[in-house]
């Protein structure tokens, strides 16, 4: 098989006439697939859906926090609020949106391979994800938890309110991630087309890579505290409780060991997004292939060791945030490095600036800001003051939201054609990113200064002094939310009457455009054979110039 | 210096700085955000450069390939590397000393429970809900327990916050520079009413602290206890203060402390025991059951008793009733954690006061 370019060359772009979205027929097929494709298809509805209720209750929250005083809900129902925003956020769509969709979708086309490694076991994570999803859910339903996200014991052992079918629900969840994490390490270590070694390996298969194996070996220790704050919720074992010997702070090291490292579940494929799109954008090899493969391994390890930055302030030992903040600066050197490698990646390109480009150079700012304040925040002395307030808020929605939310979206615009076939209007495209990029800082920046100022999280009702920066914050958050809704009409449109857009729109060399958009079933016709390295915009035998910087 | 420190902290929205610790702490931070803001806009603007200097010229361009030299990988690891390193270094020896409270430290015991905060000062001292008096440029160490959930202390001017545990003691220091009224809030989430536990330390010039504690005491002395919330406060540790109410109101006249039989079930190894009842229920002995028999003594009454004890409602004001607690908690054998010898241990005391 040659390279992606020389497909369907010089002729006008062509909707394939059998592909995997109508091979097979009925809903039936559907919900029995065993087609990467497919299952990618419906992660992404149920992430969006998810992604679309727990922005629904973020407007709720801002909207809450216009007035110091109570404005349209109760104090608990606030509470309940935040705690479902977080819960479905990040259990529902951060950890799965983009390896669920994306990962699932893609990785097997990246690699030349029919499928993944074991395609039922792939469904079977969906199913275990609608399964966790339906609970969490109804536990909502059946009157809420409001224990906020992190469900600190012994708060969340004593409260009232539903907490088992939410913890369940999360259990169970765990397992959707674990298996999907296992599929990818087997199917990236025995399913890559001919002639690609693990160092022609897409950078974006690479992040997986690193993903995954934090999944596989984070994934349990959530699944085993849970079940131990279930235990005892039921049992009264006094696990967590101080009143029976018991010690609360032992959770928090149990939830921050899985719930640490799962921000680099969120993260790391968001950095693997923009590492395969900035380079089809700018025409160019990846800029330090090799520091940017083996930093993803570099996060993955350190984040198992950083946890305790999470507890600065709970009377852990001077020594052990001492050393807790040292291992947490490392991730920030890896970080540096991709980033670093991305703007190098653009030095000499020849750049097309369409819509995931402005989201990329958001993204590139978000990351810098963001990840900067995370060494803000892990300069222990400065986290004293800073801790559990809007500070530590605004810098993790700016990793979360400013990071994994831009490369969702970029991977959303960029391989929309390779999903659909179809273009979206690249004019609305430009117009929701920069409104998007705009909406964000306008969210998150009054955040920053809200803890400055020394705003607590998860207040309900907050002193007067605060409220002109909580307005601002919530002003951005609707320009946020009208950016979105402009992408949701957009999509749709392209979905039914957009463009046909062709095999290979962007005149990408990444593995996946090497088959037809949307792919037929098996995504090969016959098995590609790789001759040369991911991202290589060289014609065979054309002499180019070789910089060093 | 300061008014460029002041400007910053304006610019920051930060409030005033009114503690020792505050003041290095704000000048690392504007250092640190200063670095990120200028990072973070040179890469957002850079990349934003290359869009338009690198743009696509003619379609199917072919461009260079670039590679990192071994002094460029060397670069982008140092650099960062020797920001975060040189503001570890120094916000570590900043974090050490905030968390070495110094020996002449004057202490306040605090206790957190929802949605509150209770003040009780060593020597006498007079206890306190929501507002804590401290001097101004003394050392003033904190004690912290928390009778629920987990809460957090935190007062944005001194830029201090310590989380408060149930179940243990946790403790955090200042020292005030300037008298004034500074709030205090609860950062960790704990219910419904977390965001309105808040309270206030006045910080009153060192004189005029001195005097204040002095009526204070004299106020005490004279005060008939009321039954109320605020009981007299004590020295030392809490399980002593038990100690010395359980002589003082009389208890050990029916409970031993060593696990002989008497009037009432002993002490020894009486918390975490599972009781049977009168009623035939069983009960299992935990703060709750012992704080309500010592407010309704004939609600519960052990197999094999016979309702004897007085009701101390209205005798025993809450702290008390709380040291009381951790004083028959602090009486353990080494043997409580098997389950037979627990009745066995508590078993001779029924033949005792028989009918």
């Amino acid at each position: 098989m040659s390279q992606p370019s020389q497909l369907h060359e010089n002729k006008p772009p062509v909707y394939p006439e059998v592909n995997y979205l109508n091979a097979d027929r009925g809903v039936w097929s559907w919900l029995t697939t065993i087609d990467h494709k497919r299952i990618g298809i419906m992660y992404l509805i149920s992430v969006m859906l998810a992604f679309l209720l727990g922005g629904i209750f973020a407007m709720a929250l801002r909207v809450e926090l216009l007035t110091p005083g109570p404005t349209i809900m109760g104090a608990n129902t606030y509470n309940r609020m935040f705690t479902l925003h977080g819960v479905v956020m990040i259990f529902l769509f951060m950890i799965p949106a983009i390896p669920g969709v994306f990962g699932n979708f893609l990785l097997p086309l990246m690699l030349g391979a029919k499928d993944v490694a074991f395609p039922k076991l792939n469904l079977l994570s969906l199913y275990l994800y609608w399964t966790g999803a339906t609970l969490v859910l109804a536990g909502m339903i059946m009157g809420g938890t409001d224990t906020g996200w992190t469900f600190y014991t012994p708060y969340s052992t004593t409260t009232p309110t539903t907490l088992f079918p939410v913890l369940l629900g999360i259990f169970i969840l765990g397992f959707s991630s674990i298996v999907t994490g296992l599929n990818f390490i087997v199917t990236i270590h025995t399913l890559r087309a001919p002639g690609m070694g693990f160092m022609r390996m897409q950078l974006f298969v690479w992040a997986i890579y690193a993903t995954s194996i934090i999944q596989v070996l984070a994934t349990p220790v959530i699944g085993l505290t849970v079940l131990l704050v279930g235990i005892e919720k039921v049992g009264g074992f006094g696990l967590f409780d101080a009143t029976r010997g018991g010690d609360p702070v032992l959770f928090e090291h149990m939830f921050w060991f899985y719930s640490h490292p799962a921000v680099y579940i969120m993260v790391l494929p968001a950095m693997g997004v923009v590492s395969d799109a900035i380079a089809t954008f700018a025409r160019k090899n990846i800029f330090g292939y090799k520091m940017i493969a083996y930093s993803s391994l570099g996060i993955a390890f350190v984040g198992f060791f950083a946890w305790g930055h999470h507890l600065f302030v709970s009377g852990q030992s001077a020594f052990n945030d001492g050393a807790f903040a040292v291992i947490s600066m490392l991730v920030g050197v890896f970080t540096a490095i991709k980033v670093f490698n991305w703007v190098a990646t653009l030095y000499r390109g020849a750049i097309s600036i369409k819509t995931p480009l402005i989201y990329i150079c958001g993204f590139l700012f978000f990351i810098v800001f963001g990840g900067m304040t995370g060494i803000a925040v892990a300069t222990v002395s400065l986290d004293v003051h800073w801790h559990d307030t809007y500070f530590v808020i605004a810098h993790f929605h700016f990793i979360m939201v400013g990071a994994v939310i831009m490369a969702f979206l970029i991977a959303l615009h960029y391989w929309f054609p390779k999903m659909f076939g179809r273009k979206y209007h690249e004019g609305w495209g430009m117009v929701a990113a920069s409104l998007i990029v705009l909406g964000f800082n306008a969210t998150f920046i009054p955040q920053f200064l809200l803890g400055n100022a020394g705003m607590p999280r998860r207040y309900y009702m907050y002193p007067e002094r605060f409220q002109a920066l909580n307005v601002a914050s919530t002003a951005g958050a609707s320009l946020l939310a009208f950016g979105f809704l402009i992408i949701l009409i957009y999509l749709i449109y392209a979905l039914v009457r957009g463009e046909v857009a062709g095999d290979n729109p962007w005149d990408s060399r990444g593995f996946e455009w090497m088959t037809t958009s949307p792919p037929p079933k098996h995504n090969f016709d016959q098995t590609p054979i790789i001759t040369q390295d991911p991202h290589s915009y060289q014609e065979p035998g054309e002499e180019v110039e070789h910089v060093v910087i | 210096m300061t008014a460029l420190d002041d400007l910053m902290r304006r610019l920051l929205f930060l409030p005033d700085a009114r503690s020792t610790f505050a003041v290095p702490v704000d000048r690392l931070h504007f250092f640190v955000i200063t670095v990120t803001m200028i990072a973070s806009t040179i890469t957002g603007l850079l990349a934003f450069i290359f869009f338009f200097k690198y743009r696509e010229r003619r379609p199917k361009q072919s461009t260079p390939v670039v590679v990192p030299s071994v002094k460029f990988e060397f670069v982008v690891i140092g650099v960062p590397l020797f920001f975060f390193l040189l503001w570890f270094v120094q916000g570590f020896q900043d974090y050490v000393w905030y968390t070495t409270p110094p020996k002449n430290a004057q202490d306040v015991y605090v206790m957190a429970k929802k949605w509150m905060w209770k003040f009780s000062y060593g020597g006498e001292g007079p206890n306190a809900i929501g507002t804590l008096h401290v001097p101004a440029n003394r050392p003033v160490r904190l004690l912290m327990t928390s009778r629920d959930v987990i809460h957090s202390f935190f007062v944005p001017d001194f830029r201090i916050k310590q989380d408060v545990l149930p179940g243990r003691y946790t403790e955090t220091w200042f020292e005030a520079t300037k008298p004034g009224r500074y709030q205090i809030l609860c950062s960790q989430y704990c219910g419904t009413w977390h965001s309105q536990m808040w309270g206030e330390i006045v910080v009153m010039p060192g004189p005029e602290y001195d005097q204040w504690m002095i009526e204070q005491k004299r106020g005490l002395s004279e005060r008939v206890d009321t039954g109320g919330d605020d009981g007299p406060s004590f020295h030392g540790s809490i399980v002593e203060y038990g100690k010395k109410i359980a002589m003082a109101q009389g208890c050990v006249k029916c409970h031993s402390l060593d696990g002989e039989p008497h009037i009432g079930p002993t002490w020894l190894d009486l918390y975490g025991k599972r009781e049977l009842l009168e009623s035939g229920e069983t009960v299992a002995v935990d703060e709750a059951y012992l704080t309500d028999s010592m407010i309704d003594p004939r609600g519960k009454i052990v197999k094999g008793f016979k309702p004897v004890m007085p009701t101390y409602k209205g005798r025993l004001a809450a702290p008390e009733a709380a040291a009381l607690v951790e004083f028959i908690k602090s009486l353990r054998t080494q043997n409580l954690e098997t389950v037979p010898s627990k009745e066995a241990i508590y078993e001779p005391a029924k033949p005792a006061p028989r009918k």
